[in-house]
Parts: structure tokens; C-alpha cells; sequence
């Protein structure tokens, strides 16, 4: 037993000697996001082509994730940046205090709303959207539609993933004070609740379900990918409910200006151009070159839901507290 | 010289009291009825229980005190007295070191003890391959090695045919000349065979020993009651 | 055996300070969390329906477990047919399957577009729905009926050969075996296997959710995560966590309480065989037994390895590179578990009758949830030194502790045995120490070791053990990699990835327990 323990130790001293002298700035972000095949690899690379520096990502999870990471580092944090909160997110983690404004104005962004926040800068967006094979005909038209049909559906559990926080907050927005009565008539069509999208995804692949919880430009991944147009994302006449993904710079950075670079680099070409076919979402500035092919097929909905991160965070608790009771029944 | 001084020892309800001597080297067998503390006074000697009162000494040492393992005397159990997983020769080697590698003279004396008591030629055999018989003698070629001064036998042979366990008793007795044997034995004409003194334990009393043809000439109440 | 207190020794120390590290370091961490934890709102309705939920589907899963697992054992243990020892190691398999792969073994089969539906569908049959509690507990049998199966059949093994001669001499029918022999063994084997289980299920998180069908699922460590993500209410996760821990500790005291000492001798070690196995009847209700689980535990199993086999050899390197380094770390965790598992075996067998608290902080390690026990060692850990570094060796020792209770459970009993059959004599030998571990503890333990470390490897290379908190960017194992495949969307490279986990997995528990079964019984 001795050996592999000496030997781990080793390592982690031998890499400790290995630090170079080039500064370093610590991105902390979820653990999809630095996946071989997510933007991680290619955002590295790009960035330190032009920072003479050393770009280290830490993983946690997923964007509730990072968050609670956050409050328990606290102060004593190593990271200078987070990348990956949401909208539902931000209001709690800016009220943290360990959050330092950006300052870098109002830059331009195309998002279908307005953008103002003065410590957290997005980087990427997208719809929820239910997802389905082509061959569904016909697709429910709303989500009333889909809570009247005998659809099968998998959504995520709001209490471990961000798009079942997503949907939780999408029927508030669409239906007011009544969700719970939604939701009550969506609890037949839920085949299950999953922990996180990538259950719920590979379910509905599988042919457990008619329809899962996604985005709007999951079928994006298929086409572009794989070639595969056979899947479709449903359009709903209440609207969709909206993810915009940012970053923020931590107050207790060791490293506030090469932070601010990420953040300026986090919204020019160099960062955009990879975020279409690597997060599959749509990038929070539209690079020059545009979209990638395939993205014009995709639905565009009718109209943008989105609660402010205040908002978010006082609905949330009582949204949550409706969905357990309407389906527990 | 083999003295248990005033010993004491409870334990669950259990009492056993024994006070006596085993003078010199010999044969004393142990006696009586089931549950009578046979079992309960070699452990004491051996050292597994510890008594409450009283010293144990063999030849005027006082061993009361120390582990099992320290104690100058040696031990066969009615079964188990080989280790399965190790052959003949490792169980034997065992007797005089408890190293993990014997060295050469502990081997050969090893095998000159299995030789004595006729088992040239096992020593790489394991325990499975042997007849209840070879086991026994296996296991007496340990006691050889060991050495120890006092020998305890808690009904060992027990499981072997009367004639072979007369045969077994011979070869203790033969090859044993200077040990002080104390033999649990259900079997009275087991102690009138081979034994030079008779204990007789009931009801957590030892008696002191008595010279064999004695103790059968002139039975007592309660041994009366045993034999018959 | 009522002998007087054997000294404890420096062995036996080491195993007590293992097992006591145990549930210091769970209380540590614990504490570490309620410190920084600001003052939260206590625990309410829904984590007491939590909790009730969670007892009982674990109770369920145990029990059923352990009801199915002795017939499948004792048909085992007493027909003889040719390929029954590639049955006892394949039917292993479910217990070393990532819990991801699993579940969609399992739809493969009973879910919506499964082969189940599709043949009563075919039938003219209402189709069954496996979402539910008797899902949640389909889930857990399947994982568990395997471990209970070779807990059971090992008890069988024990049973020394001259018994079944004895019975077989005396004429005995299987009923007559089942009162003499089989019942008081299985009184000393039922109670554990069945506590062992139930306590893995208690922490189960992804299977009662994804397989629940809703919230009406909710477990503990839901609610755990519910609170440190969604409320950050540290103190209520820590409470929730402990309070699962001490009905835990309850549950675990009460049941070994029921262990008995069957009070078997052993034999000389002769080759086993049964005469009562032979009438028509039996064998061909043993027959029907193995045929149904066996269909049961390998067809979800097939139908993941024909769904991935294909993808492996396309499989991106990077996921090679997570599988060299899940392979390093289910070797280190069979190390650990070994070495742990026989300190506190040898521990508790001196201990006597205070051996049971050895065992309940063996189960603490597994009862403990994830999430808290993560999160307290990163506030820990966190000041001091970077938790990135320290992924691989925290993923090898949360495997490790994750596998204890069963090599416990497979090493404790054969080191009281040991201590029973040959303990005044190595005692008598002055065999102290190492030597009496080399040459009497060792030799005797071969079997449930390697046993134990076929068991550890294969659940340390499957079993995600990845704490969030001390993910490692570039270190991903390769339970991680495939969920990494996953959230990209890859899962045609996430099913290769699985099976090739499960090959593995399935590679390293065959090669050990192989070393097991060719010990010399």
C-alpha cells in the first residue's frame, strides 16, 4: 500500500515543482464545459495565444454546483473568475458579496432582452425547448397542449438540475399562479424525474419518452454533428422560457486584470466562434462569420421568457414547494 | 515439577478450586464426569484463562503470570492441532520457533522428529492427506520439537480407534521419558493402561493425584458413581 | 469463545484506529460543515417523508434481496453442472455496474420501449410501467441480489464437508439438511447480508430519482442535495446526513445483535461434495431458480453490451487515458480495502463481543451521505491544499470505504473462525504478531481476500466516487468521461465507454476472484 500512496505523493510534488513562471489565472466553471469535447480545450488554447499567461480550469459539477463551491471557498478563494452561473443563479451569488462588478460598461450583446447587470457578463444563451423525433405528428403546440395530451415526457429534478430549475421557472412565467394547476395535468405525462440532463437526454434517445426536457438548439447537435435531422425541438405558443449563461470576476482576484482580459476575450470572436458547435448554445455575441450551418434551421420562438435574477430568486423557493406537491399526489 | 497452589477461577457461574502437586516427570491422567472442569484446568495451566486466585509453578517458577506462549509447557487439543494450509514439516518446524522461515537446523531436528515418531517422508504432505493417525503422530513430532517440560492433552487421540490410541499413548510415553503429561481422558482403562497417577475433577473440585492402581483399588462415592 | 482478553497487539491496535477513523472522520467532517454553516431553518415535513421513503425502500430492496438470493445460493451449493463457476462470477456482474449504466440496462429491458413491453405489446398485453417504488426496488435488487447471492453461497462453502457427509450417511433429505446445517448458517449470514444491503440502498440517489418516477421518490440525499444547492442550507444537510447515520448505527447494532456463532467446527479441508441435490424435483427447482435469475441479472447486461460493443474501438483517446487511470485507482482502493478490511477483521476478532461496533463503523463509511462527507472534507481540505490534486487519491479512498463493509463481511467472519479452530493453538505456539498473521491469518484468509479485492476493484472502477468538489479537469475517470460523453450529447460514444467500463470491471473482479477459487479450499 505504501507504493502507489508514495507515488501519488510524488506526483503531486513533481507538478507543484513544475509551476512556470508565467502568471496564472483560475477559471472555475462546470465540469461539462471542460470536457474534451466541450470549449474548454479550444478556449485554452486561444486565450493563452494572447495573454502570456497560464489559463487553469477547476471543475464543479454544474452551475448550482459552482455556486455552492463559491460560498464555501469563500474570501479564501484560488479562483479569479466563475463561468457557468445562470440567470436563476445570480441574484443569490451577487448577494454573496464575493462578487466584484466588471466594469467594463455596457458592451453589446445579442440577446433577445436587454442586458444590464454590472458584475455578471453572458457568454452564451439559449431556449428550454421539449425535444422530440420528427416523426411526432402533430407536436403539441404549447405547453397547455402537451400537459393535455398523453405525451411522455422526462424532465429533470429542479432540485439537483438547472433545467428542471428552468422548466419550474418557465411554467411560472407562462402560467402565473396557475402552475400548480399545470402542473397537476403534466403529472401524467411525466414518465420520470431525472437528477440531470444527461439521464434525461440519453432516456429520450433510448425511446423511453416521446419528448425531453432540452434546448432549443439540441437539435443543432444532431444535424451538425451527426447529420441526423430526425430530431426536433416543439415550439410553444406561451413562449420559452429562457438560460443565459455569464461569468463574473471573484472581488478577491489576486489577478484583476487579466480577469478583466478573460472577460473581454469571453465576448469576442475567439471565445464565440467555439461556443455554437461545443456548448450548443447560441453565443452571447454573434461572431462575424455569423452561425454555424444548421443553426438556421431551428425553431425561433415566438416570444422570450425570462424572470430577473431577483425575481428568480424569490419565486424559486415557492415555485419549487408547487411542483413537489403537485406531483407527489 | 508441576504445582497449582490455591488456585481460584470463576467464571459464568463456574467455580473450579484446585490445590496440588504432580511431582516429577510421568503420565497423570485427569478424570471425571463431563463438565466437571477438566477442560477448564488445562486452560489454566496452559494459560488461555487466568485464575482469581493462587499460583501456578513448574519446577518452583511461578508461570501465573505469563502468556500462553511463555508458559514451558505444551499443548494437544482433540482436533485442530495442525495448521491445514501448512505441510507437515512447517507444522512441525513451528513447535521450536514461531519465525516464518525456519532455519536449516530447526528443519533437520524437524525432520528428525517426524522420523522418531515414524513419519519420514511426510514432511511435504499437508494435513488433508493424512489419516487421523499420521495427524496424531504429527502433531506429537511438535511436541518433540517444542521441548516444554509440561504436556498437556485435552482428549487428544480421542478420535482415533482404541488400538490406535493405545498405540499413540505408547509412542507419548516412550518418547516423552522426562515430561510431566497431564491427559484429559474419558476412558479409565485408558488411565489404567498408561498413567502413573489419576486426578479425578468434579464439580469444579481437583483432587490431588493418586497413584493409579489406588485410586481404582479404593474408589470414593463420587468416583464410585463415575465409574460405574 | 469466553477465553480470557487476548492482548490487542500492534496489529489489532492499527485495526482499531481504522475503524474508529472512520467515524471521526465522518463526525469531522460533519462538524466542519455545521461551523461554516450559517444558522438554517431545521428539518421539516418533507425531510421526515424523505427519510420515511428512503427506510423504507431500502428495507424493501434488502429484504427482497436476501429472500431471492437463498434459493439461487443453496441451488449453487448443491447441483453440480457444468459452467457453475462462470455463472457464480457472471452473476457477480450486475454488483460492478456504474449505476448509469444500469438503469439503462435495466430499460433495455422493463422500460417503456424494453423487450418486456415489446413481448406483452406483441402478446396483446397492457404494457407495465416501471417507474415507481417497485421500480426503485427492481433497481436495487438487481445491484444487490448478486452480493447477497455470493454473501449466502460463502456461508454455504463454511459449512465443513463432514457435515453434508454426516447427513448423507444419516440418510437426510433436503428438508432435513435445510433444519440442521443450512438454517443456523443462514441465522448467522441472513441478518448482516441483509443490514450490508439495506445500508447501500439508504444512500441510494440516482436510481430512487430516475427510476421513482417523481418526487414521491425523494430520498435523503436528495433532500441533502436540495439543500445545499438549491437553499445552501449546510446545517440542514449535515443534519439530515445525521440523522440517517445514527438510524443507521441503530439498524446495524440491533441486526448483528442476531449473528450467532453458528458454532461450526472445521473440517481438514477435504473436496465438498453434496448428496442432497439429487431427487427430480429438486433439481429441477434449482433449474428454474438459476434459469429465471440468471435471465433476470444478464439480459439487462447484454443488452448494454450489444448497445456499446461496437463504438469501442472508435472510442476518442482520452477516454483510454480515463480508463488507465480508473484502472490505478481501483488498485489503490483494493490495496486500501484489503488492508483495512483484514486490520479491523483481526481487530474485531480480539475485541469479542465488542467486535460489532467494528462492523457498524465499517457500514458508517457507506451509510454517510456523499454529498456531506464530500463537502466537509473539501472545507477541510480547501485551506490547506488545492482538492484538485487530491481527486484520484480521495476517489481511491471513497471507493475503498464504499467496498469495506462488504470485505468485511466476507474477511470477519473467516478471522473469527480462524481465531475459534486454531487460536489456542498458534496461541500455545507463542505464534504472535506478524508471524501469526504470515503463517495462520493470511494463509486461512486467502479466499475471502481475494474475494474481497475482486469485489473492491471492480466497484472502484465502476463506481462513480467522484466527489464534484474535487473534480480534477484533466483527471476524469472513466465513469466520469462517460458522463462527461453524455452531457456533450456523444451517447453512442458514452454506450462504447460503458461497456468498456464493464469489461474492465468485469476483467479485474474475474481475474481476483479467480485467484479466490482456485485457493485450495
Amino acid at each position: 500500500m505504501r507504493f502507489p500512496i508514495l507515488g501519488v505523493g510524488l506526483m503531486l510534488l513533481a507538478s507543484a515543482a513544475a509551476a512556470n513562471d508565467l502568471p496564472e489565472l483560475t477559471v472555475m466553471t462546470y465540469d461539462s464545459f471542460v470536457a474534451d469535447w466541450g470549449p474548454g480545450p479550444a478556449v485554452e488554447e486561444a486565450f493563452e495565444k494572447t495573454c502570456e499567461c497560464d489559463l487553469k480550469f477547476v471543475s464543479a459539477g454544474d452551475g448550482a454546483a459552482l455556486l455552492a463551491r463559491i460560498r464555501l471557498e469563500g474570501t479564501r478563494s484560488e479562483t479569479d473568475v466563475v463561468l457557468g452561473l445562470d440567470t436563476n443563479l445570480t441574484a443569490e451569488a451577487a448577494s454573496t458579496g464575493l462578487f466584484a462588478p466588471h466594469g467594463l460598461g455596457v458592451p453589446e450583446f445579442d440577446l433577445p432582452v436587454a442586458w444590464d447587470d454590472d458584475t455578471f457578463l453572458p457568454y452564451d444563451w439559449g431556449y428550454f425547448a421539449f425535444v422530440h423525433e420528427t416523426a411526432l405528428q402533430p407536436a403539441p403546440g404549447s405547453l397547455r397542449d402537451l400537459a393535455d395530451s398523453d405525451l411522455q415526457v422526462v424532465i429533470q429534478d429542479p432540485r439537483s438540475s438547472t433545467p428542471g430549475l428552468g422548466l419550474l421557472l418557465w411554467a411560472k412565467a407562462a402560467f402565473g399562479d396557475d402552475a400548480p394547476a399545470f402542473w397537476s395535468d403534466m403529472a401524467d405525462n411525466i414518465v420520470t424525474v431525472t437528477p440531470g440532463w444527461s439521464e434525461a437526454y440519453g432516456m429520450f434517445l433510448e425511446g423511453e419518452a416521446d419528448m425531453v426536457l432540452s434546448y432549443t438548439t439540441s437539435p443543432a447537435y444532431h444535424l451538425i454533428a451527426e447529420g441526423d435531422d430526425s430530431k426536433k425541438a416543439a415550439s410553444f405558443a406561451e413562449g420559452h422560457y429562457m438560460q443565459i449563461e455569464v461569468a463574473g470576476k471573484l472581488a478577491a482576484t489576486d489577478q484583476p486584470e487579466l480577469a478583466d482580459r478573460f472577460l473581454r476575450f469571453m465576448m469576442s470572436d475567439g471565445f464565440q466562434n467555439i461556443i455554437p458547435t461545443t456548448n450548443w448554445m447560441y453565443p452571447a455575441v454573434v461572431p462575424e462569420t455569423g452561425l454555424p450551418e444548421g443553426y438556421e434551421t431551428l425553431i425561433e420562438p415566438k416570444a422570450s421568457l425570462l424572470f430577473s435574477a431577483k425575481e428568480a430568486q424569490s419565486l424559486r423557493g415557492a415555485a419549487l414547494d408547487e411542483w413537489l406537491t403537485a406531483l407527489s399526489q | 515439577m508441576l504445582n497449582l497452589d490455591d488456585i481460584g477461577f470463576a467464571r459464568n457461574g463456574f467455580r473450579l478450586t484446585a490445590d496440588f502437586q504432580v511431582p516429577g516427570p510421568g503420565i497423570t491422567a485427569v478424570i471425571g464426569p463431563s463438565g466437571g472442569g477438566k477442560s477448564t484446568l488445562l486452560s489454566l495451566i496452559a494459560g488461555f484463562e487466568t485464575p482469581d486466585a493462587g499460583r501456578i509453578l513448574v519446577n518452583n517458577q511461578d508461570i501465573t503470570a505469563d502468556p500462553p506462549g511463555d508458559r514451558p509447557v505444551a499443548i494437544l487439543f482433540q482436533d485442530n492441532n495442525l495448521f491445514p494450509h501448512l505441510d507437515v514439516l512447517a507444522n512441525v518446524a513451528l513447535g521450536e520457533s514461531p519465525r516464518v522461515r525456519p532455519t536449516p537446523a530447526t528443519l533437520a531436528r524437524s525432520k528428525d522428529a517426524l522420523s522418531r515418531v515414524g513419519l519420514e517422508g511426510a514432511e511435504h504432505r499437508h494435513p488433508r492427506d493424512l489419516s487421523g493417525g499420521q495427524q496424531s503422530r504429527a502433531a506429537l513430532a511438535r511436541i518433540l520439537l517444542t521441548d516444554r517440560p509440561v504436556v498437556l492433552m485435552d482428549e487428544a487421540f480421542s478420535a482415533l480407534g482404541p488400538a490406535l490410541r493405545t498405540d499413540m499413548l505408547e509412542l507419548v510415553k516412550t518418547l516423552l521419558p522426562n515430561a510431566t503429561i497431564l491427559m484429559v481422558t474419558h476412558d479409565p482403562e485408558d488411565a489404567k493402561r498408561i498413567a502413573d497417577h489419576v486426578i479425578f475433577v468434579d464439580g469444579g473440585t481437583v483432587e490431588a493425584p493418586v497413584e493409579t492402581d489406588d485410586f481404582f483399588a479404593n474408589p470414593h462415592d463420587a468416583l464410585a458413581r463415575y465409574l460405574t | 469463545m469466553a477465553d480470557r482478553a487476548q492482548p490487542i497487539g500492534p496489529g489489532g491496535a492499527f485495526g482499531v484506529a481504522v475503524a474508529a477513523a472512520i467515524p471521526f472522520v465522518i463526525l469531522v467532517t460533519t462538524g466542519a460543515i455545521l461551523w461554516v454553516a450559517e444558522p438554517g431553518e431545521g428539518l421539516g415535513g418533507a425531510d421526515l417523508a424523505a427519510l420515511r421513503f428512503t427506510l423504507w425502500q431500502a428495507l424493501l430492496s434488502a429484504l427482497i434481496s436476501v429472500s431471492l438470493a437463498v434459493p439461487v445460493a443453496r441451488a449453487l451449493a448443491r447441483q453440480v453442472f457444468w459452467g457453475r463457476n462462470l455463472l457464480v462470477t457472471l452473476l457477480g456482474a450486475p454488483f460492478l455496474l456504474p449505476v448509469i449504466v444500469a438503469i439503462f440496462g435495466l430499460l433495455a429491458v422493463f422500460g417503456r420501449g424494453g423487450v418486456l413491453n415489446a413481448a406483452l405489446t406483441g402478446l396483446g398485453l397492457e404494457p407495465v410501467s416501471i417507474y415507481g417504488l417497485h421500480g426503485v426496488v427492481l433497481a436495487h435488487v438487481f445491484f444487490n441480489l448478486p452480493l447477497a447471492t455470493r454473501l449466502i453461497l460463502q456461508g454455504w462453502q463454511d459449512i465443513p464437508s463432514e457435515r453434508f457427509r454426516l447427513a448423507a450417511t444419516l440418510g437426510m433429505d433436503a428438508r432435513a439438511v435445510n433444519r440442521h446445517l443450512e438454517h443456523p448458517m443462514l441465522r448467522q449470514v441472513v441478518p448482516s447480508a441483509t443490514l450490508v444491503i439495506f445500508v447501500l440502498c439508504t444512500t441510494s440517489f440516482a436510481v430512487a430519482l430516475t427510476l421513482g418516477g417523481g418526487p414521491k421518490a425523494t430520498t435523503v440525499e436528495l433532500a441533502i442535495y436540495q439543500a445545499v444547492r438549491f437553499e445552501f442550507d449546510l446545517s440542514r444537510a449535515a443534519m439530515l446526513s445525521l440523522v440517517q447515520l445514527m438510524i443507521t448505527v441503530v439498524v446495524a447494532l440491533l441486526a448483528l445483535r442476531l449473528v450467532r456463532q453458528a458454532g461450526f467446527r472445521p473440517g481438514i479441508d477435504r473436496q465438498r461434495r453434496r448428496w442432497d441435490g439429487g431427487t427430480g424435483i429438486i433439481r429441477a427447482q434449482d433449474g428454474v431458480v438459476l434459469t429465471g435469475v440468471t435471465v433476470f441479472l444478464l439480459l439487462p447486461i447484454t443488452l448494454v453490451l450489444l448497445r456499446g460493443v461496437a463504438e469501442i474501438p472508435g472510442l476518442p483517446g482520452v477516454v483510454w487515458a480515463s480508463a488507465l487511470r480508473s484502472l490505478g485507482v481501483a488498485l489503490c482502493s483494493t490495496i486500501l480495502v484489503v488492508v483495512m478490511s483484514v486490520a479491523m477483521s483481526v481487530a474485531a476478532t480480539r475485541l469479542g463481543r465488542f467486535s460489532r461496533w467494528v462492523e457498524t463503523a465499517g457500514l458508517m463509511a457507506v451509510a454517510a451521505s456523499p454529498l456531506v462527507l464530500g463537502t466537509g472534507l473539501f472545507v477541510l481540505v480547501h485551506p490547506i491544499i488545492d482538492p484538485g490534486r487530491l481527486a484520484l487519491p480521495v476517489t481511491a479512498l471513497v471507493n475503498a470505504l464504499v467496498t469495506l463493509p462488504f470485505a468485511l463481511r466476507a474477511i470477519l467472519p473467516a478471522c473469527k473462525t480462524i481465531e475459534d479452530d486454531f487460536g489456542r493453538l498458534a496461541t500455545s505456539l507463542n505464534l504472535t504478531g506478524w508471524a501469526r498473521l504470515r503463517l495462520l491469518v493470511l494463509p486461512r484468509l486467502r479466499r475471502p481476500i481475494w474475494f474481497s479485492a475482486g469485489l473492491a476493484a471492480a466497484l472502484s472502477m465502476g463506481d462513480l466516487g467522484v466527489i464534484a468538489l474535487f473534480a480534477d479537469p484533466d483527471g476524469a475517470t472513466l465513469p466520469l468521461q462517460v458522463y462527461r460523453l453524455m452531457g456533450a450529447y456523444r451517447m453512442d460514444d458514452a454506450a462504447g465507454a460503458s461497456v468498456l467500463l464493464l469489461l474492465l470491471s468485469f476483467t479485474l473482479f474475474w481475474v481476483f476472484d479467480r485467484r479466490a477459487r482456485d485457493v485450495e479450499p
